[in-house]
Order: structure tokens, then sequence, then C-alpha cells
């Protein structure tokens, strides 16, 4: 397995983890998205979804522990490639400038990864990790906690940082994967911006909606 | 009669690979707008060494944009602000009376500073020796045709193939990657006949050799593509990654 390791080791292999990663991570975001816009259907169709995602059982903990890996390969691939590209240029530039091949997403890459990693850990201890019974169902929990005002400015920043985050990690992984064609780069790049706005518009206006009820 | 300007240049000045260097200032006047930038460079010497100063060490060879040894980084930009320009092509028009330009070397691990603007590029005659050889049958010359190349590969191998190699891209990468430019040499072979026998070979140790001189890694950010000066197209960096995948993966070799 060495030619394995080998092959993936390499600064193309790394990038081949954070595209293939990444792109499980826009597959979750549409699922999670799915699930969440059940929010608006009111209390009773969101805890309807909620009984039924937990009716899997232990395919749930099989999914869970899938995005673990993921999220472990992900961020440590994408430390190591951030660490390695600060180490390439020891000495900066006194002017910097763009020729115009940046994007606002492209830049804060590693920024964006790293505020959304903390903001996941957050998510997970106020939604995952909370003892849910008769007293406080999942509906509850959401509501209370996007009633605060502190954790509603969190959550609209992280699906922002989130947009921003996958505006450019969507096309970029197709670039990796070396699906870079003339009649489909276009569209993939379309679809990318498409789907950060889908994003950030979706989840962003969930605590807007809780705030109404 | 051509126009003329004066100019405040702010240019890197360092006596050796292992010394501290400095951004140094120096006035350009009286030059014509009809010179280059390197003459440009010229005249700020001639008065330099009038003077019994230093003159500013640049690379520089053919300054008509085809040998790729010029380029430094004016204003944050790789060879200029003009698209399509090596340094030896951008003419001092695009610049205006009392303009302040900063002039400064290709920044990477892997371009070390040999003396102010002149960088070591040993790194990128390295990666075309990994990229090893192409098999050509010698004796009689084979009928022509024998092997037919479509005349879109051909072309796609000849747009990859004017890479000057002048580390432009690897100057104005923000992660300072070499990918454009092995993109373009495994490329400009990898879709040719000629090239396909040693195409899984290629591939690995170049992209292993790649690594290795301390280049940083690609993140799909795109300034390659717009500061080269032959402007050559980042589907050669998803041509090589597929080259790299299909050897690291399918192919028998190691």
């Amino acid at each position: 397995m060495n030619w394995f390791t080998n092959t993936l080791g390499s600064s193309i292999g790394k990038k081949l983890m954070m595209a293939i990663t990444g792109l499980c991570f826009c597959g979750f975001l549409v699922v999670h998205l799915i699930g969440n816009l059940t929010l608006y259907g009111g209390k009773d169709f969101f805890s309807a979804y909620v009984e039924h995602l937990h009716s899997y059982g232990p395919l749930v903990t099989v999914a869970e522990l899938g995005l673990l890996a993921l999220a472990i390969i992900h961020v440590l691939t994408g430390l190591t490639l951030f660490f390695g590209n600060l180490g390439a240029r020891p000495e900066g530039y006194k002017v910097n400038k763009n020729a115009g091949g940046r994007t606002i997403g492209s830049l804060t890459m590693p920024y964006t990864g790293i505020l959304l990693l903390a903001f996941i850990v957050l998510h997970l201890i106020q939604l995952r990790f909370v003892n849910y019974d008769e007293t406080m169902t999942v509906f509850q929990n959401v509501s209370n906690t996007l009633s605060q005002p502190a954790y509603v400015i969190i959550y609209i920043a992280a699906v922002i940082v989130a947009a921003i985050h996958v505006s450019h990690g969507f096309w970029s992984a197709f670039q990796t994967l070396g699906a870079n064609h003339p009649k489909y780069m276009p569209l993939i790049q379309g679809v990318g911006i498409v789907f950060s706005l889908v994003v950030g518009i979706g989840f962003g206006l969930i605590p807007g909606y809780i705030l109404s009820l | 009669m051509s126009e003329t300007i004066n100019l405040t240049l702010r240019v890197w000045r360092q006596k050796g690979p292992r010394t501290q260097g400095s951004l140094e200032t120096y006035k350009a006047i009286d030059i014509s707008t009809d010179m280059s930038f390197l003459e440009m460079l010229d005249v700020v010497n001639e008065e330099l060494t009038v003077d019994g100063k230093e003159p500013i060490a640049f690379d520089h060879d053919c300054r008509e944009g085809i040998c790729g040894m010029c380029g430094v980084v004016v204003n944050g930009r790789s060879h200029g602000p003009e698209k399509g320009t090596t340094l030896c092509q951008l003419h001092m028009r695009h610049f205006s009376d009392g303009d302040t330009i900063f002039i400064e070397p290709w920044r990477s691990k892997a371009f070390p500073v040999i003396k102010d603007l002149a960088v070591d590029r040993g790194a990128f005659d390295t990666l075309i020796q990994a990229g090893g050889f192409v098999s050509v049958n010698a004796g009689g010359a084979q009928d022509a045709n024998c092997l037919p190349v479509p005349q879109e590969d051909a072309e796609k191998a000849m747009d990859a193939a004017a890479c000057i190699g002048c580390g432009a891209c690897v100057a104005s990468c923000p992660n300072a990657s070499a990918m454009l430019f092995v993109g373009a040499k495994v490329s400009q072979l990898a879709l040719l006949p000629q090239g396909k026998p040693e195409a899984a070979q290629r591939a690995l140790s170049m992209v292993r050799t790649m690594d290795e001189l301390g280049f940083g890694n690609c993140t799909n950010e795109r300034e390659c593509e717009a500061e080269c000066p032959k402007e050559i197209s980042i589907s050669n960096i998803a041509r090589l990654n597929r080259e790299y995948f299909k050897a690291g993966l399918f192919s028998s070799v190691m």
C-alpha cells in the first residue's frame, strides 16, 4: 500500500483528499438544509422529520461517524496544506496586488474553514449533545437557542462564512479532481455560486422565521 | 517626439543570497514613454554607475518576450500590470509622471534571491530534468502523418508549450506553487502520442520533485493564469491532476 500513501501524500494527493471530503460536505449541507427547511412547515412537521430521521437508529450513528472521519481528514489535511503554503514564501512582498484570479472565497479559505470548525463544535454542543426527552424536544431546543440574540448573530455569521467557503470550495474541488472542461466549467462555477447563495439564504433565514413564531 | 516622465523607484537591494535586503529609493528622470521597463532600469543603472554606485542586478536576455529570463514584481504584479506581457515588453507609457513604482524580486522558498532582483530559478531546471525523456525512434524518417494527431490536441499541446519558464506563476501564486509550470510541461507531452509511453513516470516524478523543491500547494486561486505572460490556462493544472491520479492509482509505476 506504499504506492497509495505516496500518491495521497503529495501536494496533489492532499488536494484530492480535500476535494473529495469537501464535496461530501457539500452533499451533507444539501441533506442538512432539506431537513432544516421542514422548520418552515411548523412544529409538528419538523418534529415528524426529527422522528423519521431518528427511526434510522444505528444508521444515523454510522453516518455521524462517517462525517467525523471526513471532518478529521478535511481539517488535518487543510491545516497541513495551509502551514506548508506559509513556509513556501518565507519572505513576502511589500506590495501585494491581485491580478483578478482570487475571490473573497479563495482568499479566505483557511480562515473561513477554521471559523466553521469552531462554529460546528459550538453547534454540536448546543443541538446535538443534549438529552432530549418530553420536556425538551428538538424543536424546543432549536427555538430556545435561536431566540438568544448572541447565538443568532453567531449563527448568521457562521452561515455567511459557510457560504463564502463553499463559493470557492465547490468549483475548486472539481478543478482539483481534474474536471475542468470548456463545456462544463462555467456551469460548475455557476452552480457553485448558486449553491453558496442557497446555503446562505436557506440556513440564514431560519432564525428570522423562529423569532417570528 | 515622445513624452518623458519622472518616476520614483522603490527597488529591492540585496547584496547576496544570505544577506539582509531592503527597499531603496531611486529617481528615474526623463524616462521616454517609448522605453521598455528594462530600458528604464538601464537608464537608472547607467546613472548609478556614473555616480560610482553598484547598479541594480536584474535578469534579462532576449528582450522580445520569448526567452523567459526577465521578470520582477512591479507594484505587486508579476511582470507589471499589463496582461499577457513579459517585463521587457512592458512599456513606460503604462505609467504616469510622478508615479512611485515598487520593484521586488520573485518571492519563493524555491527561488532564492541571488542579488537584488535576480533570483535562482534552477528549481525549474531540476523539474524539467525530473520529467525525464521522450522516446523517439532513431533511423530513417518515418512517413509523414503516420502518427495522426488531431488538430485540437496539437493546438492544446502548443498552447502549453508556449510556457517560457519565467516563474511568474510561482511569483504571483499566493502559495508560491509551481503547478501551472508543471501543468504546462506535463500537458505539452501528455497530449501528444510521442509523450504517452513515459507519461505516468513523468507525472509522478515531476510532482514529487516539485514537492521536494519547496514549492507551495495549489489552492486554485487562479492568480498564475491571470499573470502568466503566455496566458497559459489552469486547464493544464486540471490535466496534470488527471495525469497524476492516473499514474499514481492506475499505472504500474511505483
